[in-house]
């Protein structure tokens, strides 16, 4: 069973972000980019899995500019077997994303479709469920932990919901989104960076897909929160009842 | 945590004096012959007379410090006076606060201070000081008191004077990156304002969210960076101190080049408050650099670390910004007492690990760079295995691991920290003979700045105990002497190692050092007791 993982490059989770000062977006110029961490959690359960013997093969797919391939080298090197760069120039959202994906798919034949339960920029949360709709495969959503049964050809999915967790059984093929206590991803060694240099990264374009990028989304504007106003110190009890008294009102 | 052990040991030692029983005291077996020996006083602990002597609590023997009968002891009207100068909230009395300002950050030291000042700007600070002066009554500069050396909290009662409310950034220069901010801040705090800026602080080290920049330059910190960025001898412009008698020396200076005169700055950068109290700093910023980079990597023996750090430097030289290293004791000590910390490279530990930081403009040239060194460095056998970071997260975790060291060895129990410099090649034979010297009383654990030629030895014990102290010291100074080491790279000697200037030290340079704090400070009132021999001080 092939397995293939939806990887996104995506501003480093560390980052103090700056909104651009023409407001069309956040700053990414000179900016450390990194693949996003619930991606990085959905790789490493499907290593995790191929490594117990239930998957043959790991294959990271990731879609954007040429840039992309710095987050796809990543995957190589955690030990992913091989990867797909869908190159295209702009942004894509993921109604986009989830009809390569399903292009993909119908060329690759995985059993599982691993993604991060969403990304870390647009915190869309869509791309997963859209693929599920559009494939007509089931999906567990915000898994925590899932289970895989080869004989039964199911997948057992804790998923983290409000009221607590849910336990689905899914047949496969399916859809399986990551969520942050899933599993704690491992360190690129020095062996599978080397070993990542050698692993095919195969190019193709949306247009050999035969899927057309049309937005129906547009960004007006993006700017930041209001600012938080600083604490003041106060230097006694009295002070203290005063602004409650009179500034604050709530006494 | 450790302060209130601290606390509890003391009440025991007093009540047993208070009851006068008669204690038996275990004498350590030191060579009556060695001339060391024999040069100090020699007291077994307890002592006697409670409030002019005080032994080092949990160091024991080789030298007791007596409390000089010349300094005044604080009266009602000083407080007065105080409060006066510097209003209600300038003058601290509470137990609990004078407590915490009393011991040190390991809870090894603890003063007897019964008056804590706290000076709002450089102005109160020279009325303090010429009060003091005038009355003979000693003060210890203080800053965020995270010194690991005792040289930041009294030995009796001298007057605390904390600097912790002069925290304002007074200006910065976009251009030039000239800092210049009172002796209060926060390294952390500046570390976040530049950053804003587009640059970093030349220093980093794992106490900044608590040290203060004018502690640093006091002592001269060295920390993770000072590879790439050098000392703070190079990177303070200039400084504001004020001497014991009031004086306010202001050579704050913002020029990167001024050759008029002495330059006198240097005198106070590393003299520990000794010579007058730094109130304002300015400092010389470099621009931060957007591509960094962290790998770990394990070697399997010292002669491979070496080997890599000179091919780091070759291979990586510009961009090389840090190079760490931590032994296995050092390794497992960290995963078994730190929280929120995995082993990198698992499932085993190794021998010797080593953390490799570069810090350039370009990111993927640095990291085509980097991932070249260390797959060579693989392949010529000098590496056994690595991991390199992939983003911030997996870089801050890195750092997590070798910073966190001082605190993992806090939590282990007793430690017994040594911070010296050696050659490169003779640094870990160090560590082997000092293993063979404790036995399986004590865990010797190694690690620091490779990069600096820097070695933190840190014995860490269940509890601490005047028997190993003794099969650590002096053997560990000795030894260092022997190989032209020094017995302080970067702590300072503070009340740890003032008598032991010697090790490091030519007498003629000692005597005109003591020359130099005589002329700056005739009465001793700064930060008495520390840095230099008292035996010096006290020749007129």
């Amino acid at each position: 069973m092939k397995i293939m993982v939806a990887i996104k490059r995506v501003i480093d989770y560390a980052v103090k972000i700056r909104v651009k000062p023409d407001k069309s977006g956040v700053e990414t110029n000179n900016v450390k980019m990194s693949m996003n961490p619930f991606c990085e959690i959905a790789l490493e359960e499907a290593l995790r899995i191929k490594e117990s013997g239930l998957a043959s093969e790991v294959i990271a797919v990731s879609m954007g500019p040429t840039q992309v391939v710095d987050t796809i080298r990543t995957g190589l090197a955690m030990g992913a077997d091989r990867a797909i760069h869908v190159d295209y120039p702009g942004t894509l959202y993921p109604l986009s994303v989830a009809k390569i994906l399903k292009a993909l798919v119908e060329i690759e034949k995985p059993g599982l479709i691993f993604l991060g339960k969403q990304a870390i920029d647009d915190d869309c949360n869509q791309t997963g469920q859209m693929i599920a709709g559009l494939l007509k495969w089931p999906q567990g959503t915000f898994a925590s932990k899932v289970v895989l049964d080869k004989e039964k050809q199911t997948a057992v999915v804790d998923r983290e919901v409000d009221g607590g967790l849910e336990t689905l059984c899914l047949d496969l093929p399916a859809v399986i989104t990551a969520d942050l206590r899933l599993n704690q991803p491992r360190y690129a060694t020095l062996p599978n960076i080397m070993k990542a240099k050698s692993k095919v990264i195969k190019k193709l374009t949306p247009e050999d897909l035969k899927v057309e990028i049309k937005s129906d989304i547009e960004v007006v504007k993006v700017t930041e929160p209001p600012k938080r106003k600083a604490g003041v110190l106060v230097s006694s009890v009295d002070e203290l009842i005063d602004k409650l008294k009179n500034e604050a009102r709530v006494v | 945590m450790e302060k209130w052990r601290a606390a509890d040991r003391l009440l025991k030692f007093s009540s047993r004096f208070a009851s006068g029983t008669k204690l038996t005291c275990t004498i350590i077996n030191y060579d009556h012959t060695h001339p060391l020996v024999s040069e100090c006083c020699f007291f077994p602990i307890p002592f006697y007379c409670c409030k002019s002597k005080q032994g080092k609590y949990f160091y024991s023997v080789a030298t007791t410090v007596h409390r000089n009968p010349l300094f005044s002891i604080i009266s009602p009207d000083d407080i007065s006076y105080f409060k006066t100068l510097l209003g209600e909230r300038g003058v601290v009395q509470d137990a609990l606060a004078l407590d915490a300002a009393n011991t040190d950050w390991m809870g090894k030291y603890r003063g007897s201070s019964k008056l804590l000042l706290q000076p709002k700007n450089t102005e109160e600070v020279s009325q303090i000081l010429k009060y003091c002066n005038s009355r003979c009554l000693a003060v210890v500069p203080q800053g965020g008191n995270t010194g690991l050396v005792g040289g930041s909290v009294p030995v009796f009662d001298e007057v605390i004077i904390n600097v912790g409310l002069m925290r304002n950034i007074l200006s910065f220069d976009k251009v030039s990156g000239v800092l210049v901010c009172e002796a209060g801040c926060i390294l952390e705090n500046l570390i976040s304002f530049l950053d804003d800026e587009g640059f970093i602080m030349p220093l980093d080290l794992g106490a900044k969210g608590s040290c203060q920049i004018g502690g640093n330059v006091s002592t001269n910190a060295g920390g993770l960076r000072l590879l790439r960025y050098g000392s703070l001898h190079g990177s303070v412009l200039g400084l504001e101190a004020v001497l014991a008698n009031g004086t306010v020396l202001d050579m704050l200076g913002t020029l990167r080049k001024d050759n008029t005169g002495y330059d006198l700055k240097h005198l106070f950068i590393g003299s520990e408050g000794s010579l007058g109290i730094v109130t304002k700093v300015s400092i010389l910023t470099p621009p931060k650099l957007s591509s960094v980079n962290i790998a770990f990597l394990a070697c399997e023996d010292y002669t491979s670390c070496q080997k890599l750090l000179l091919e780091a430097k070759k291979k990586l030289g510009g961009i090389l910004s840090a190079f760490e290293f931590l032994d296995s004791d050092a390794m497992s000590l960290v995963l078994k007492h730190l929280d929120g910390v995995r082993n990198p490279l698992p499932p085993s530990i190794h021998n010797f690990y080593i953390l490799i930081e570069t810090t350039g403009s370009n990111e993927t040239f640095d990291k085509e760079n980097l991932e070249a060194f260390l797959l060579h460095s693989v392949e010529s056998g000098l590496v056994a295995n690595g991991v390199l970071a992939q983003d911030i997260n997996q870089a801050s975790s890195f750092w997590h691991i070798r910073e966190g060291l001082p605190e993992a060895l806090m939590k282990a129990g007793a430690v017994y920290k040594y911070d010296l410099s050696l050659p490169l090649e003779k640094m870990y034979d160090l560590v082997e003979e000092m293993r063979v010297q404790i036995g399986p009383a004590a865990k010797v654990v190694a690690y620091g700045h490779l990069g600096d030629g820097n070695l933190h030895l840190n014995i860490s014990a269940p509890a601490y105990d005047d028997n190993i102290l003794a099969k650590i010291e002096p053997f560990v100074y000795e030894w260092t002497s022997k190989n032209r080491g020094s017995i302080s790279a970067e702590h300072g000697l503070g009340l740890m190692k003032a008598a032991k200037i010697h090790y490091s030290k030519s007498p003629e340079t000692v005597q005109v050092m003591a020359s130099i704090k005589k002329l700056l400070d005739p009465n001793g009132i700064l930060n008495p007791y520390k840095v230099l021999p008292s035996s010096l001080l006290s020749q007129n």
